[in-house]
């Protein structure tokens, strides 16, 4: 996704109270079923199909039929392994750097930019209205090998282990990937440290911290939240994303997701499709349910 | 739904559970037409639930709701000839503020002119001539509350329930609007019902006070019945400051109760006794007891004593503030009036605590001795948060 | 002199961190809009040859780049009313009201946000052959309406949860009726969110590519992402950075254009000061 989904990041507050009226009618029923029964029918519905999917044989021509062949997962994943620890360590790489760059922009914005601040986050948002893709193609142009900063590197012999191209490399996978989740991880970090308490830093160089360690000790820790959903919304999707890989990088660097778009679209091999994407989704909710206990954070809707 | 008749209103053993937790226990209550009504009581002693129940903003859990003759316990909010002031006003921001006052007669169908003329009448009335086209965003404190006020008043409800309307007024202002409300109710004739939490406040504007605790009515009268003739001890700390002391009735009879308070015997009109046998507890307003040194003139006819020995004074301007220790180590309150009469009390000095009889008061002794004595009234929560 | 000069650079390196991310942020969108004024000497625009006002004057110069926008408008068009109004339904639900299920409904709101596209689009796709339902703008519009929801539903939660609920318990106390209160009290005031909401759901799915991608399966139609996947393949006219830069520019004026009206407009100053 190309735009902003960090509207979650409000302030989850305590609900206010409720009425006897609203405690006991049936409107709320109505109010959710329309919304809930799409969400039933075209999300819930086919992840059970597809879970049924993956444990059935056949092909298209013939049909499939449930024969709960488990050994369909275990073909894959031992296919196919390479390709799940590449997408995990780009989307892990992308996490990080966009984390170091979002992080001040944040910060800046949050602490520094006073009446400017809704000028700072157009500027943000903005670039992130033009197409995913068109802005993604950009980037060939810019690290192509006659590019300026191709030339560059090649010159400070930075790319003496790419053969000499800084296109169709993983490092040029995983800098797609950061540039592309930025907003992402620049807004909710964005929205803890305005959420947050100034004085706090205050008292902290009352009680005799550097503002580097009040930095350290106050602000890092109360951005917490911000942090984790700025992880979670970058990891996710960029665990799962092969665009750029396809755009930016080469059948040598494949990942997981572009893996799954084969098999389903040009090989049509749905069994085995169906069971990377369980195996990817299932891998990505028990580390996202492991960061987030780590993390300590409740809310995240 | 009839408006502007006026007609009493009942609460008759009004209860709201929320879960296992009992908010308002068996209330009964008669607000009679016309009057300015006070429901004062701590934070979270019910009040504002009662309240939400005559609005029908909550339903009770057992009990009836009756305006007259008619039965609205059950009757949606917007059936009830009964309008609300909210304590945080709930102007509605995006219309402005003759739109906010006419909100309620444009739902009842009242024709235009008529509302524009009622519109100008109540922003007379509340002092705000001019301001139709504002928008409550743009407005104070003060003037947001008294939009809401006007919002109110507009509609002529048989009864107008203050959640705490002043609460989050500086101090100069409330004192001001208190003074405003009570004229306005005046000039309006309507039923107010109060909701507050300051024992001041509700003495200075209302005609009635039902003092509530723990989801019960304590007491029911008029600011000085209230005040000179407490009930309970909850309201005899509550309202104002009290000495209580432990003591046994040694005597009772249709004249006067004699109590005996260790060793010293301490009388009072049998009226300003609620306890005619066994323990009871004394009471007596620091400033109705004169301070004298132990040197001094004897207790007069009708006037009760005790001895101790002063262990703090307190200049406070309109008055001194002495705090005496009485032989068995209670320590008693003294307030007197600073009135320039040059006596030179000091901390350790023997002195004499003498009152007429006539303000003594006596109360059961099973509730404990302090209650409604420690209360906070300055913590408030804004919304009883019973969910 | 120079002390001072580096006291004052390292109080401000986090500014220049973040000057710098800004202008990293941009990098791509002037390498867009500039190729957009190219005459490619190849198929692909890839790299500057020369300058032309070509591609602007005919921007539908080859006609599958219009086509593929336009279906693409639509598609997010309807996709946006239908997803705004479910959303909004769910979110009036979570907050105003207390009910069994509760949580599962929030988790089952959070779970299409935290898929990867991959796996969702494979599975509509799934479904939709199971169910042999031809492949086209139908269920490419079914899938959007389904991934809007979620973030409908978070953008109007938080504005309703910014609304004292005694605004509303006045509107009831002031002789409206449930049905009034909602039309003249509480949907004007959640409508900044509902529009945001909208706008969101718009932007995510006219750019939305991979679960279109599977959506479509064979199909015949193609949305303006999908034909620029395949033009990357085959051949990228310089038309679609036109389109581009004009859908930076347009969205630039709707994100503005409420500032810009607020200075002056009806609900100047409306936020309320009261507690």
């Amino acid at each position: 996704m190309s735009v902003l989904a960090v509207a979650g990041t409000a302030a989850p507050k305590a609900a206010p109270p409720v009425d006897d009226e609203r405690r006991h009618s049936r409107i709320p029923y109505l109010l959710l079923l329309p919304g809930i029964a799409w969400l039933a029918v075209f999300f819930v519905v086919p992840m059970i199909a597809l879970g049924s999917q993956s444990l059935q044989e056949g092909s298209i021509e013939d049909g499939y039929t449930l024969t709960w062949h488990w050994q369909t997962y275990t073909e894959a994943l031992s296919q196919y392994w390479t390709q799940y620890l590449r997408a995990f360590w780009y989307a892990a790489l992308a996490t990080l750097f966009a984390l170091l760059i979002s992080y001040p922009l944040a910060y800046t914005i949050a602490l520094k930019a006073g009446r400017w601040r809704n000028v700072w986050l157009v500027l943000v948002i903005a670039p992130f209205f033009t197409s995913f893709l068109i802005r993604t193609i950009a980037w060939k142009t810019i690290l192509a090998d006659n590019g300026v900063v191709a030339e560059v590197m090649r010159g400070l012999g930075l790319l003496n282990w790419t053969d000499d191209r800084l296109l169709s490399t993983g490092p040029a996978v995983v800098a797609g990937l950061t540039y592309n989740f930025l907003p992402f991880m620049t807004l909710p970090i964005y929205a803890a440290l305005e959420r947050m308490d100034r004085r706090v830093v205050e008292a902290a160089h009352d009680l005799y911290a550097s503002p580097f360690t009040a930095f350290r000790k106050v602000t890092v820790p109360l951005s917490m939240p911000g942090v984790v959903a700025g992880t979670l919304l970058t990891f996710i999707p960029a665990a799962g994303d092969y665009i750029n890989q396809r755009l930016l990088g080469s059948s040598q660097n494949n990942v997981i997701g572009s893996v799954i778009d084969t098999e389903f679209i040009r090989v049509g091999d749905y069994p085995t499709a169906a069971a990377l994407s369980f195996v990817l989704m299932i891998s990505i909710v028990a580390l996202v349910v492991a960061y987030v206990r780590r993390a300590g954070t409740e809310e995240l809707v | 739904m009839t408006q502007g008749a006026g007609a009493d209103l009942h609460l008759m053993r009004l209860t709201k559970r929320f879960g296992s937790f009992v908010a308002v226990d068996d209330v009964s209550l008669t607000v009679p037409q016309g009057s300015f009504f006070a429901l004062l009581g701590p934070s979270g002693c019910g009040k504002t639930t009662t309240l939400r129940m005559v609005a029908g903003l909550e339903r009770p859990t057992s009990g009836a709701i009756h305006l007259g003759e008619d039965d609205i316990t059950l009757r949606r909010p917007h059936q009830r000839p009964v309008n609300t002031v909210f304590q945080s006003y709930a102007l509605f921001p995006h219309l402005d503020i003759g739109e906010n006052i006419a909100f309620g007669l444009r739902r009842r169908g009242v024709a235009r002119p008529e509302v524009k003329a009622k519109v100008a009448e109540m922003l007379r009335l509340v002092q705000l001539e001019g301001m139709e086209r504002r928008r409550p965003g743009q407005l104070s404190g003060g003037q947001q509350q008294r939009v809401a006020l006007a919002r109110a008043i507009v509609n002529r409800p048989q009864v107008l329930l203050l959640d705490e309307p002043l609460g989050a007024l500086d101090l100069k202002l409330r004192r001001q609007m208190q003074l405003e409300l009570k004229r306005i109710q005046t000039e309006v004739g309507l039923t107010f019902v109060h909701v507050t939490h300051d024992q001041e406040e509700a003495m200075t504007m209302a005609d009635t006070i039902a003092v509530m605790n723990d989801g019960r009515i304590e007491q029911v009268g008029t600011p000085g019945q209230l005040y000179d003739s407490p009930a309970t001890t909850f309201v005899a700390n509550f309202l104002g400051q009290s000495n209580l002391i432990r003591g046994t009735v040694s005597q009772a009879d249709d004249d006067q109760v004699l109590v005996d308070v260790h060793g010293v015997t301490v009388g009072m009109p049998a009226a300003r006794s609620r306890a005619s046998a066994g323990d009871t507890y004394v009471g007596v307003r620091p400033e109705k007891i004169r301070l004298v040194r132990a040197d001094g003139a004897v207790a007069a006819d009708g006037e009760n004593e005790l001895t101790g020995v002063v262990t703090d004074v307190s200049f406070v301007g309109v008055s001194t503030q002495y705090l005496v220790r009485t032989p068995w180590g209670q320590e008693l309150t003294v307030f007197a009036q600073n009135i320039g009469v040059d006596d030179r009390v000091r901390t350790g000095d023997d002195v004499r605590l003498q009152w007429v009889a006539a303000h003594t008061f006596a109360l059961d002794a099973t509730v404990p001795i302090d209650a409604g004595a420690g209360v906070d009234d300055e913590a408030e929560a804004p919304v009883d948060a019973h969910s | 002199m120079l002390g001072r000069a580096l006291r004052w650079a390292r109080e401000h390196v986090v500014v220049f961190a973040a000057v710098a991310a800004v202008a990293y942020m941009f990098l791509p969108i002037v390498v867009v809009a500039v190729l957009s004024f190219n005459q490619p000497s190849s198929r692909f625009n890839y790299t500057w040859s020369a300058f032309t006002w070509d591609n602007w004057a005919n921007p539908c110069a080859v006609p599958a780049v219009c086509e593929s926008v336009f279906t693409s408008l639509q598609i997010a068009a309807l996709a946006t009313i239908v997803s705004t109004v479910l959303g909004t339904l769910i979110a009036l639900a979570l907050v105003r009201y207390r009910f069994r299920g509760r949580s599962s409904t929030n988790v089952l709101i959070f779970m299409p946000m935290a898929t990867p596209e991959v796996v969702m689009g494979a599975s509509l796709l799934a479904l939709f052959v199971n169910m042999s339902l031809p492949l086209g703008f139908t269920t490419i519009l079914v899938a959007h309406i389904m991934f809007c929801i979620s973030f409908v539903v978070v953008t109007v939660k938080a504005r309703i949860a910014t609304l004292d609920p005694a605004i509303e318990q006045a509107a009831m106390d002031l002789y409206a009726t449930p049905a009034q209160t909602f039309t003249r009290v509480t949907l004007p005031l959640i409508m900044p969110g509902i529009v945001a909401a909208a706008m969101l759901a718009f932007a995510l799915s006219f750019d939305d590519f991979i679960i279109t991608n599977f959506a479509a399966g064979t199909g015949q139609t193609v949305t303006f992402p999908m034909y620029v996947w395949g033009a990357a393949q085959r051949g990228l006219p310089p038309q679609v950075n036109v389109i581009g830069t004009l859908m930076f520019l347009v969205a630039l004026v709707v994100v503005l254009a409420p500032a810009l009206v607020r200075r002056r407009g009806p609900l100047a100053g409306s936020l309320p000061v009261a507690r």
